[in-house]
């Protein structure tokens, strides 16, 4: 139990996989100007992350490693996380309209949300089992979204303020990345 | 619409990642000094030449409501070959980029270039259009990963520049740095742009 537990605080926390791992950056800078993409982006995230892990794994298990293919692995799970997503988008669609209203536009943008084929191609590398493969599909992109929810309240302050020109937009954005992620570093010391 | 324009804007103006702002996680991620920086450059040109060539091809024949699918396999499979070279004949550089290779799939940039330039150009201006952007992004990527090396380790492609005396900030090295590196970078693209 404390192993996953352990695992929890260092995928959210210590190796938070935006600000730590470096994954995911195009849609935390991108869609951290208002909080209510945010959240969407979020909860879009924690959905489609923790089915790709769980599905990735068991392609990777029973797929490519029996038939000697592990070179196909990147082919094979952007496939299968593009077709995920597809598939998530018409099954909300048809069964869950006001989930689907709020996610909608956010869906297609997954594919290509690096963070997701990163977190399968993590839990590969790290030899996790399914269990833990999951968690830390789940525990990752819970990190995503705190990050991100985090940023968005921080870009949500400032954009009134009277920033210099040249450092508007992306520019500043950066730089609250960077005194977020100092502030993260510090989580550093909690866990091995 | 000649050769050398399509070549030249990748190099200044449309230079990834600091005008198009595009595939920051692997320029965020790889930079921490500047021969990976190059590695992840030349890595993402290979990528970005072999699809551009392949979509342009292909443009007239891919059905346009499968194309972003067909696209990312194009990428998929120059991805892996690029994998597969490099895990043969530079063993140290693929492990320090790690996952980062396989995750030139998912560069906007690649797909970006393929959707924007690639599946509506012939196959030379498409040509020169992959290897103009991705010169560029190499040429960005080794730039910061010398600026992060030199002030953050003292050393500049290995070799050690600045001193005995020098303290370096090994803070450019970590996380935080890497995002404050590259905001600063792009607000002072913004002021050379201005004048």
């Amino acid at each position: 139990m404390s192993d996953y537990l352990l695992l929890i605080v260092s995928a959210v926390l210590v190796k938070n996989i935006l600000l730590a791992r470096y994954l995911g950056n195009c849609p935390f800078l991108g869609v951290s100007n208002r909080m209510d993409t945010a959240t969407g982006m979020a909860m879009a995230v924690v959905f489609v992350m923790t089915a790709a892990t769980a599905i990735t794994w068991c392609v990777q298990r029973y797929l490519l490693t029996p038939f000697g293919l592990e070179y196909l692995q990147t082919i094979a799970f952007i496939l299968v996380i593009a077709t995920l997503v597809q598939l998530v988008e018409m099954f909300l669609q048809k069964s869950v309209p006001a989930l689907y209203r709020m996610l909608g536009i956010f869906l297609p943008l997954i594919t290509t949300n690096c963070a997701v084929l990163g977190a399968a191609v993590l839990v590969i590398q790290n030899e996790y089992d399914l269990g833990k493969g999951v968690v830390f599909g789940f525990a990752s992109a819970i990190g995503f979204g705190l990050a991100l929810i985090l940023m968005t309240g921080l870009r949500e302050r400032y954009v009134l303020q009277p920033i210099p020109k040249h450092f508007k937009g992306t520019s500043s954005g950066l730089i609250t990345a960077s005194l977020l992620a100092l502030a993260f570093l510090g989580f550093l010391g909690m866990v091995e | 619409m000649s050769f050398s324009k399509e070549f030249t804007k990748g190099l200044w103006q449309e230079i990834p990642p600091f005008r198009l702002v595009l595939g920051l996680c692997p320029t965020l991620a790889v930079t921490t000094a500047a021969k990976n920086g190059l590695g992840m450059g030349l890595a993402t040109t290979f990528v970005l030449v072999g699809s551009n060539i392949i979509v342009s091809m292909l443009r007239n024949i891919i059905p346009s409501k499968v194309r972003i699918a067909s696209y990312i396999v194009i990428i998929a499979s120059f991805v892996v070959i690029v994998e597969l070279l490099m895990q043969a004949y530079f063993y140290p550089l693929y492990k320090v980029l790690g996952i980062f290779i396989p995750l030139i799939v998912v560069n906007c940039i690649v797909l970006g270039r393929a959707e924007a330039f690639a599946s509506k150009n012939g196959v030379t201006l498409s040509l020169a259009d992959g290897l103009g952007i991705g010169l560029g992004f190499t040429l960005a990527l080794t730039f910061l990963g010398a600026i992060r090396e030199i002030l953050g380790n003292g050393t500049f492609f290995g070799h050690s520049i600045m001193g005995a005396s020098f303290e370096p900030l090994s803070f450019l090295i970590k996380a935080p740095g890497a995002f404050l590196c590259l905001g600063v970078i792009l607000a002072l693209m913004n002021v050379i742009s201005d004048k």
